[in-house]
């Protein structure tokens, strides 16, 4: 951890002022010199162990008065980015209308982090590639653009099967994106021109040729709120792991489902444990619309969820992993009780 | 009493709560590094990126930019220190390969370089800005890398004695009417004790004190006086609480040394806390095995050939090696048996002891191949552990002390619900989950090791105990109370003990399961001895037996038949005839059958442990059986253990309470064992990758939810005078077993390969 400056935020346009003051037109946001700190549970991680070093922290907590809202109007939902994991987990209208996100987050890390943690740092959190959180590693293209990827014929086991690219093939770590992902959730962003808004869908960016920029987000950008439009009590998230709570997923399934008398009007699935960024199977959802769901459409999504995967040489088993995994969360969401 | 504190049954002490229970709790307990420090430098260790290969140079400049530095320690300017002996080869180290003596890289994480500074910050800071230009050499990380050398473990390492046979295994193999041949592999795994290495020293006139957490600190003391070569009596050891250890802190590693001679030439106190990821290489591990059984039987199970035959992972420099197979051999009735063990060497850092060492691998193997064997001939696994139970090993056939394996397996199977398990595979679901039941036995030498200790009584019936053993979370402050309780005639609260400082009576590393058995007949020898001057005090005409020829024990003070037993004393009385108001004590123990030099050699911070299978005329182990249940989801196969039961046997219980905690965490360190902890290897590199808690798998509580621990009365007169079997590594033996035999009754999948992850589950 290298020596820096702690300030703190008092309003957004505060924020975003300070975030924007380093900004540098090639920097990506991951490697600006002055970063935002919300919750911390990734940040400091990262700074102990000297992958991120940024020269400046902003702390953005003192926003939370206005950007930590768990708004349901009745059909549509906001969330605020500071709102707090365990919150938005335990809020008794999310988990009624919303259940893959509820599951999304009460399924991640641990309480102690869930309370910490915020939904903006959460969809934001790095990669959990050995290789990228050790620098004694000098390979990493997500470091140290061009200088190769250890992990590539490394151990990679917990690595990903779709998105990847010959530079990096480090999986997205999170949950609750998948769930944002599957709800075509937007995402308002603050910077110092104003706010806007896009799908969230359109905020990672794959490796490609360009590992080290994660999103789109420039510096002196900030999250601010997540926005769903209607109700999605038909939805869950399935999560499969080494270990029975405090891991993170091999393979998980965000899926939300529009059934009208047995027939399937809309189907969402978006993976994760698999992806490089959070990852939508439109592919596999055209399959679904207007069909019954049975045992044989469920895998047949499954295949066509994974006909993009490309395994490595520790990580194969994922693919088939990941179709039970969409099959049965599938299944699961077609058959769930709804709550009135 | 409480499920915590259960009732004691025969043989067993009172489950009185823990001596520092409520310092632990609430914070007040002072770990190592907790140690408050006059103006201390702080350490931070530098390590290789590389496994093999030599260094060509550091770059500095940048790193003695950082405010607060002091200076930054490598190779070039190191003070060279004495030649290191590995433990297991008569020395004090867990490791000869010796870091800051040259540009030589030797294993992955080698210390490279230790930063020093004003602030912990300021040290890691500069640590991080440290360059470092490598030649590296393509390394061999493990059995399948080219590079390996492989040699028998006989006369390599002085720790491993003989490869056990007995009979023609050959030809009765080739006879024999039900044919068992598979091969097993268990992973490196690592201790990860919650407590990071750290060590603090001092310099104090030509005195040293070290505050790091050891499992032994006389072993610490005299290894770290003779690295620097000054004399081991200007060395104290202090560390009263051990935040877990689990074998890591019982040799001496490399570190203490160097921060030792740092201080020393700073003139200033020196901390060092490694980090998680540097604790994976500067101390030690539990190497990867390989092992081939042979297993042949009649029809009706009795075992008539059996062959183990182990390979085990160690460093270039050093021949370390668990060699498993002396118990492996002897625990059933065979009478034709064969065993080898190798050493296979590879770029690494040289392994240790880690819980239940040869145990934990040796019983996978063996414990794995019975079930297979039961399947085969269609008979229920305990039924053929009964066939071929045993008073007498085979090897040599000396008799057991006391035996209670199949008693054990019976307590279990009736508080598991065994009987209503199907002997058929994958037969039992509930809804998405298949349901398997497992067992497999368990077993842990009985040993013991020189120890001394004062005891002082005072007039008021207050006591203070004194003794150089280790609180590594085993209850050892407990049960040394217990005991001097019981023999003094005090209540448990009137004792004060104090342990964990070297310049207390030496007592054996916590290690072997040998403390409470060790550190409790010392303490006991002693509280006769105080107990005999108060008697002689009363009873002045009474004579003295000679405890040389009536009980193990040798060289002891002798004491009256009165001071031995458990004739109550009027102790004011006593005091007032003695017209002293305290009596102190110090006094010297050892087991029956050790050596002469034992005495010498403790002082001198070397084990002399006896028993298990090493005993002349008889062999001592605790027993014990353990019951898994596991579920498998057919949709992740995900695998979720429900149920663990363990019924054991381990001689006198000391304390329900500690004892009981001791075997659960052995319960879910087993099956964590089996199903989460490994170290990945990058086979190209040959560096550890998942160094860190959170990519090295440890179970949280929601992975076992129900751990059950039934303790079975069990009294041994042939052990040691306290009547105490060591408990500490029996719980998490032979749970990996049970773990895939359960496994294979879910699913019909025989697992032979550790760690079982959900992608090793076929469909």
């Amino acid at each position: 951890m290298r020596a820096f400056i702690f300030q703190r935020a008092t309003d957004p346009s505060a924020a975003v002022q300070a975030l924007a003051a380093a900004a540098s037109a090639n920097s990506p946001l991951t490697e600006a010199a002055v970063q935002p700190l919300a919750g911390g549970t990734t940040l400091l991680d990262l700074m102990k162990l000297d992958v991120m070093r940024p020269a400046t922290l902003v702390d953005i907590n003192p926003l939370a008065g206005n950007w930590s809202t768990i708004d349901f109007d009745g059909g549509n939902l906001k969330l605020g980015a500071l709102a707090r994991m365990s919150d938005v987990a335990a809020h008794p209208q999310v988990r009624q209308h919303y259940p893959v996100i509820a599951d999304s987050l009460r399924l991640a890390a641990s309480p102690q982090l869930r309370n910490m943690a915020t939904l903006g740092g959460n969809v934001l959190q790095r990669t959990r590639c050995s290789y990228f959180r050790d620098v004694s590693y000098s390979a990493c293209n997500k470091r140290h653009p061009g200088s190769g990827c250890a992990a590539m014929e490394g151990f990679n086991r917990t690595h990903a099967v779709l998105g990847t690219s010959d530079q990096c093939i480090a999986t997205y770590p999170g949950d609750f994106a998948q769930a944002l992902m599957a709800l075509d959730a937007t995402v308002e962003i603050t910077a110092k021109s104003g706010v806007r808004t896009m799908p969230f869908a359109e905020l990672h960016k794959a490796p490609g040729r360009s590992p080290e920029i994660e999103t789109v987000l420039a510096p002196g950008e900030l999250v601010s709120a997540f926005t769903i439009a209607g109700r999605w009590p038909r939805s869950l998230y399935l999560k499969a792991r080494d270990r029975q709570s405090y891991e993170f997923a091999l393979a998980s399934a965000a899926v939300a489902l529009d059934v009208q008398d047995g027939v399937v009007r809309d189907g969402r699935i978006a993976l994760g444990g698999v992806a490089t960024v959070p990852w939508r199977v439109r592919e596999a959802e055209v399959m679904l619309k207007d069909q019954r769901l049975d045992e044989a459409l469920a895998a047949r999504a499954a295949d066509a969820a994974f006909s993009a995967a490309v395994p490595r040489r520790n990580n194969a088993f994922k693919i088939d992993l990941g179709k039970r995994v969409v099959a049965r969360a599938l299944q699961q969401a077609a058959t769930m009780e709804i709550r009135a | 009493m409480t499920i915590a504190a259960p009732q004691p049954k025969a043989n067993m002490g009172q489950p009185v709560p823990r001596y520092d229970a409520v310092p632990k709790v609430t914070g007040q307990a002072q770990y190592a590094a907790d140690m408050p420090l006059a103006n201390p430098a702080y350490a931070y260790l530098v390590t290789s990126a590389i496994a093999k290969g030599r260094i060509d140079g550091f770059d500095l400049s940048d790193a003695r930019k950082v405010r607060g530095l002091i200076d930054i320690v490598t190779h070039e300017n190191a003070e060279k220190l004495k030649e290191p002996k590995l433990f297991g080869n008569g020395g004090y180290m867990s490791t000869t390969i010796q870091p800051l003596a040259s540009a030589e890289i030797a294993q992955d994480g080698q210390i490279i370089a230790v930063v020093l500074a004003d602030t912990f910050e300021a040290a890691r800071e500069a640590a991080h800005r440290v360059k470092v230009s490598y030649t590296a050499a393509t390394p061999t990380a493990s059995f399948d890398s080219p590079g390996t050398t492989s040699a028998r473990a006989k006369g390599q390492l002085s720790q491993f004695k003989e490869d056990p046979k007995v009979g023609d295994f050959a030809d009765a193999f080739a006879r024999a009417d039900v044919k068992l041949v598979a091969s097993y592999e268990t992973p490196t795994q690592h201790h990860n004790p919650m407590e990071l290495f750290a060590t603090s020293c001092v310099w104090s006139g030509g005195q040293l004190t070290i505050y790091e957490p050891s499992q032994y600190v006389h072993g610490l003391k005299n290894g770290v006086a003779e690295q620097l070569g000054i004399d081991a009596d200007k060395v104290r050891v202090i560390n009263p609480y051990v935040g877990g250890a689990f074998g890591s802190k019982g040799s001496v590693t490399p570190r203490t040394a160097i921060i030792a001679a740092i201080a020393r030439k700073l003139n200033r106190p020196v901390k060092l806390v490694a980090t998680r990821d540097q604790g994976f290489t500067i101390a030690t591990y539990r190497a990867e095995t390989r092992h081939v059984i042979q297993i042949g039987a009649s029809h009706d199970g009795r075992l008539v050939a059996l062959r183990h035959e182990g390979a085990e992972i160690s460093s270039r420099a050093d021949p370390y090696a668990v060699g498993g197979t002396k118990i492996t051999t002897r625990l059933y009735a065979c009478l034709n048996v064969d065993s080898m063990v190798s050493i296979v060497r590879a770029d690494r850092n040289t392994p240790g002891f880690m819980r239940s060492p040869p145990e934990v691998p040796y019983l996978f193997a063996l414990e794995s191949a019975m079930d297979e064997l039961a399947f085969k001939l269609d008979m229920d696994p305990i039924e053929l552990r009964r066939v071929n139970d045993t008073m007498n090993e085979p090897i040599g056939n000396k008799p057991y002390t006391s035996r209670s394996l199949m008693a054990c397996f019976d307590e279990g199977a009736r508080a598991f619900g065994w009987s209503k398990r199907s002997m058929r595979p994958r037969t039992v679901t509930d809804g998405d989950w298949l349901v398997g039941h497992g067992c497999a036995a368990t077993c842990y030498p009985t040993q013991m090791a020189p120890a001394a200790a004062r005891v002082r009584l005072q007039r008021d019936g207050r006591a203070r105990v004194e003794i150089a053993g280790h609180e590594i979370g085993n209850g050892a402050y407990t049960v040394i109370a217990q005991a001097a309780a019981d023999r003094l005639g005090i209540p448990y609260e009137k004792v004060t003990v104090a342990i964990g400082d070297s310049d207390l009576p030496p007592a054996p590393v916590a290690g072997g399961s040998n403390s409470t058995a060790s550190t409790c007949s010392a303490v006991e020898m002693v509280c006769g001895q105080v107990r005999q001057r108060l008697f002689k005090a009363l009873m002045p005409n009474e004579g003295l037996v000679d405890k040389t020829k009536e009980t193990v024990g040798m060289g002891q003070t002798p004491v009256t038949q009165a001071a031995q037993s458990g004739q109550p004393l009027d102790r004011e009385k006593a005091f007032d005839a003695l017209g002293i108001s305290i009596v102190e004590e110090y006094g010297e123990w050892k087991p029956e059958g050790a050596p002469l030099d034992s005495f010498r050699a403790m002082h001198d911070g070397k084990m002399r442990m006896v028993g298990g299978s090493e005993m002349k005329d008889r062999i001592a182990y605790a027993f014990g059986a353990e019951f898994v249940e596991v579920r498998i989801n057919r949709w992740t196969h995900e695998i979720r253990v429900p149920r663990l039961v363990g019924a054991f046997a381990c001689g006198r219980i000391m304390n329900p309470r500690t004892a009981r905690s001791q075997l659960m965490g052995g319960l879910i360190w087993g099956m964590s064992s089996a199903l989460l902890e490994a170290t990945e290897i990058d086979e190209r590199t040959a560096r550890y990758v998942n160094d860190n808690l959170a990519d090295y798998l440890l179970p949280v509580n929601a992975d076992a939810p129900g751990v059950e621990v039934i303790l079975l009365p069990e009294q041994d007169d042939r052990i040691d005078p306290a009547g105490v079997k060591g408990l500490g590594e029996l719980g998490n033996v032979g749970t990996n077993a049970a773990v895939c035999n359960a496994i294979f009754n879910a699913t019909g999948q025989r697992i032979r390969k550790l760690p079982v992850r959900l992608e090793n589950i076929e469909a």
